[in-house]
């Protein structure tokens, strides 16, 4: 597994932080204090989390005023969801199983 | 893009075994389970069949196959259609093992789309897969 993938999965694994990211997926961009009401967390928790996803690359933030806005990058699930890069890695694993298999098997 | 162009991918290698005995291995269900996934395959044509992964399952039909030299069958997943097709080409050595995997027309983009943002299922799967693994 690439690195990129990596702090993915580890950006995304945490439910509370990928619930975050998902309503900015399906709402567009929100302050900081509308995640907050939402969130069931509190706002310096919502924070941290927003500053994981934006370390992952998977939100932007944009200041206007005292206010902070954040909207989801859906590019940057790119690695996960290309479809082309997944499937070959899927299949080199199998290749691999196959060949093991087949040093255990009768002629 | 061509309007006919798909998506596809194909992944090769040399394998110093003869052509019979990894055929075996691609159509004998117990030993397809062993490097692929659980199934109910049947070396017959048109014969549907689904393999069962621990992430969900894929339906497939048989469309085509000539014993020792090729079979391909569909491969649905995800509600995307794509083709696996399997070449088994004798050398001085054993077997060259070509699979190639041919993906979503243009025109089925949209469905593409549509797997594209299916990713929430996929990241519901990823968070047990990370419990198993830490």
């Amino acid at each position: 597994m690439t690195k990129a993938h990596d702090v993915l999965f580890r950006t995304l694994a945490d439910p509370t932080r990928r619930a975050i990211f998902e309503r900015l997926c399906r709402k567009g961009e929100q302050t900081v204090g509308a995640l907050t009401a939402q969130a069931g967390v509190s706002q310096p928790a919502v924070s941290k989390h927003l500053a994981a996803l934006k370390l992952a690359g998977l939100v932007r933030d944009r200041h206007e005023g005292r206010q902070t806005h954040y909207s989801a990058q859906l590019g940057a699930l790119a690695p996960l969801i290309d479809w082309t890069s997944r499937m070959t890695g899927f299949w080199q694993g199998r290749f691999d199983d196959l060949e093991n298999l087949l040093k255990r098997m009768d002629q | 893009m061509s309007e006919s162009e798909t998506r596809s991918i194909v992944v090769e290698r040399e394998l110093p075994h003869p052509p019979e005995k990894i055929w075996r291995a691609l159509t004998q269900p117990h030993l397809i389970e062993e490097w692929l996934m659980k199934n109910d395959f049947k070396p017959a044509v048109n014969h549907r069949f689904t393999l069962r992964g621990d992430w969900g399952a894929v339906d497939c039909r048989v469309l085509s196959m000539e014993p020792h030299k090729s079979l391909s069958y569909t491969w649905g997943a995800m509600g995307l259609e794509s083709v696996v097709s399997w070449t088994l080409t004798p050398t001085a050595t054993g077997t060259h093992l070509r699979m190639e995997q041919t993906g979503f027309r243009p025109d089925q983009n949209q469905a593409y789309q549509g797997a594209k943002f299916g990713w929430q299922r996929f990241l519901a799967n990823l968070e047990q897969v990370l419990a198993r693994t830490e």
